[in-house]
């Protein structure tokens, strides 16, 4: 008996270590700076909430923190409707595994290049003098060239959709392609239509494929800077931006106490979303 | 049988699916009376399933009438063809409780919690499932999910219930007790049962008319006790179980193993096989022309003479038994 609890130990001791140093220490480091002092030119060990106070006391704060909710709901919404009809379409109308694989390879192809490249690509497609204002100009639709095309609100978001569809896509891709085909006929016995088959059976059945894929894009979308600074042309600020512009500044312990704000609001959503679906079930 | 047509007879006229170039039901035509227990039985791929999905709506016809209730049901949807479908995984829905499952179609209708909740638990009392109304179908073991696979499906007051295999994926001892509660639901409701299987003991313990098939066409049909005794063909000798298919020069003819017995003067052979069933004890020997003859001998009648592996006998069956096969 204590052999084998030894044993357990033993075999489950890597993977903690691997997670202590990694995760755990980390997340505590942070935690320890944000209640360190600083001034213009250096910072040091103290116990102090002046970062926090000074956080909760901005008004700027709180305006980028409601910004990236705003953005956050924005994109869910965005990425969530694109990816359910996306992975609906290859689960329930292609018929043959085969097509449903290349398509679905088909949908991964962005991911193959990096982040900042699928970014940049849009530059040339969205300003001023872009492949869209062109053609828009050219058809005699517009006579100026459209402004907030890019290095705007909706750039940003354009982005962030573009960036993280795949991340819906392939959850729910998955959960759907576990629903027993015979439920589809099922209900189409118990006299269902196409929307009610939608909304009573495909929807509810999804749901921890949905739970997982928005998990991805609010932690996602929540935590980047990167997307916004270059898709708003650095117009646009986000909780990341703030942390970032800190670190720029030395402002590390400011910047950490943001950084356990944002973790906190995260988990305290992601908490909120796991009440609502037994995730559990799915892995 | 009763030469009048009822309105609720379901008639399958030249009806054909076809897979690209693969015949799956090649021009069937039948009448299923109203009120009877019919199962369609054959090897897997000889069209039942097909022919079943086609009757039910979930597979489109490719040519044929289906006429149920006086006109051609073949292009409506299933909900509106009057048959309801048991399928053979079941088909609950997992995030449904079980009073919600049955519900469903009602649900589907427009109709009101409270009176689709009250006609739900009506049809759970009579498959005796009212007391687990509440669970989800994952906390039901098989038995239990197919009473209320059979409730959903006639909630929608169906004329013609189609069963897939309903009882395949029960253990043998629960199979037994669910197919004498299928055959006394159906008696009490008194609709046509149309039940597909690919067990011939389940067909003959069921069926009011067994329909055999294979290769996409109806091999034979009629009432169990005629197809068991008197098979048209070899194929349907076989696959019903119980015969020997012996062939002449004349052609071939099927005789019972039970009718088959060991006497002095009649066919000689050795015995190659001997296994006690219990009740009979099958004995299996090669004939002159090399085929292997089946009989079944009483276990009594056949330890008062016991026979080994390699001994001669001879056997002999009464000339009226056995009956010419066609093909």
């Amino acid at each position: 008996m204590r052999r084998a609890n030894l044993n357990s130990w033993l075999l489950a001791a890597p993977l903690t270590g691997v997670l202590v140093v990694f995760l755990v220490l980390p997340i505590l480091l942070i935690v320890a700076v944000s209640f360190w002092s600083s001034n213009e030119f250096s910072f040091y060990p103290d116990f102090q909430f002046g970062n926090y106070e000074y956080l909760f006391g901005s008004s700027v704060a709180w305006k980028v923190f409601g910004l990236t909710f705003m953005m956050t709901a924005i994109v869910w919404a965005l990425t969530l409707v694109i990816g359910f009809t996306i992975a609906f379409f290859l689960a329930f109308h292609v018929r043959t595994q085969k097509w449903q694989m290349v398509l679905f390879l088909l949908t991964t192809i962005p991911f193959w290049t990096s982040n900042i490249i699928r970014m940049i690509s849009w530059i040339p497609l969205l300003g001023k003098n872009g492949l869209v204002n062109q053609t828009l100009i050219g058809a005699g639709i517009i006579n100026e060239p459209i402004q907030w095309l890019l290095y705007s609100s909706f750039s940003v978001c354009l982005a962030f959709v573009h960036l993280y569809t795949l991340f819906m896509v392939v959850p729910i891709f998955n959960t759907m392609m576990r629903i027993d085909k015979s439920l589809i006929e099922a209900a189409r016995d118990g006299g269902a239509n196409g929307f009610q088959i939608l909304t009573n059976v495909i929807i509810p059945l999804s749901k921890p494929g949905i739970m997982i894929g928005s998990i991805f894009v609010i932690a996602l979308v929540m935590s980047d800077f990167v997307t916004t600074r270059f898709m708003s042309g650095s117009q646009l600020a986000n909780v990341g931006r703030l942390i970032s512009n800190d670190i720029g500044l030395l402002q590390y312990p400011s910047a950490a106490a943001t950084a356990v704000v944002l973790l906190v609001t995260v988990l305290l959503m992601i908490g909120a979303m796991l009440r609502l679906v037994d995730i559990r079930k799915e892995l | 049988m009763s030469v009048l047509r009822s309105a609720d007879d379901l008639e399958l006229v030249g009806l054909t699916k076809r897979y690209g170039t693969a015949l799956a039901v090649n021009s069937i035509s039948h009448l299923f009376r109203a009120g009877s227990y019919v199962c369609l039985l054959g090897p897997s791929g000889c069209g039942k399933s097909s022919t079943l999905r086609m009757i039910a709506g979930h597979e489109s016809v490719t040519d044929g009438a289906i006429i149920l209730g006086g006109k051609d049901v073949a292009m409506l949807p299933p909900a509106q063809r009057g048959t309801a479908m048991m399928f053979q995984s079941y088909a609950l829905f997992p995030h449904l409780s079980v009073r919600d499952n049955v519900a469903f179609s009602l649900k589907m209708k427009g109709v009101d919690k409270s009176t689709r909740h009250a006609e739900a638990d009506k049809l759970l009392e009579l498959v005796g499932m009212s007391n687990l109304a509440d669970r989800l179908p994952a906390q039901l073991s098989g038995g239990q999910q197919q009473r209320v696979a059979l409730a959903r499906a006639l909630i929608t007051n169906p004329q013609v219930l189609l069963l897939d295999e309903p009882l395949s994926a029960l253990d043998p001892f629960l199979r037994i007790r669910m197919r004498t509660e299928l055959k006394k639901l159906q008696r009490q409701l008194g609709i046509t049962f149309i039940h597909v299987t690919h067990g011939q003991d389940e067909a003959l313990a069921l069926a009011d008319e067994i329909v055999v098939m294979n290769n996409a066409v109806i091999e034979q049909a009629g009432p169990a006790r005629e197809v068991f005794n008197a098979p048209k063909t070899a194929f349907v000798a076989r696959f019903i179980g119980g015969h020997n298919v012996i062939i002449v020069p004349q052609g071939s003819f099927a005789v019972r193993a039970d009718e088959v017995r060991l006497v002095t003067g009649g066919t000689e052979a050795f015995v190659t096989a001997i296994e006690y069933q219990g009740t009979h004890v099958a004995l299996t020997c090669r004939i002159t022309s090399e085929q292997d003859v089946l009989a079944l001998i009483p276990e009594a009648a056949f330890f008062s003479d016991p026979k080994n592996l390699g001994d001669a006998v001879t056997l002999a069956w009464d000339e009226t038994k056995a009956h010419c096969l066609q093909g």
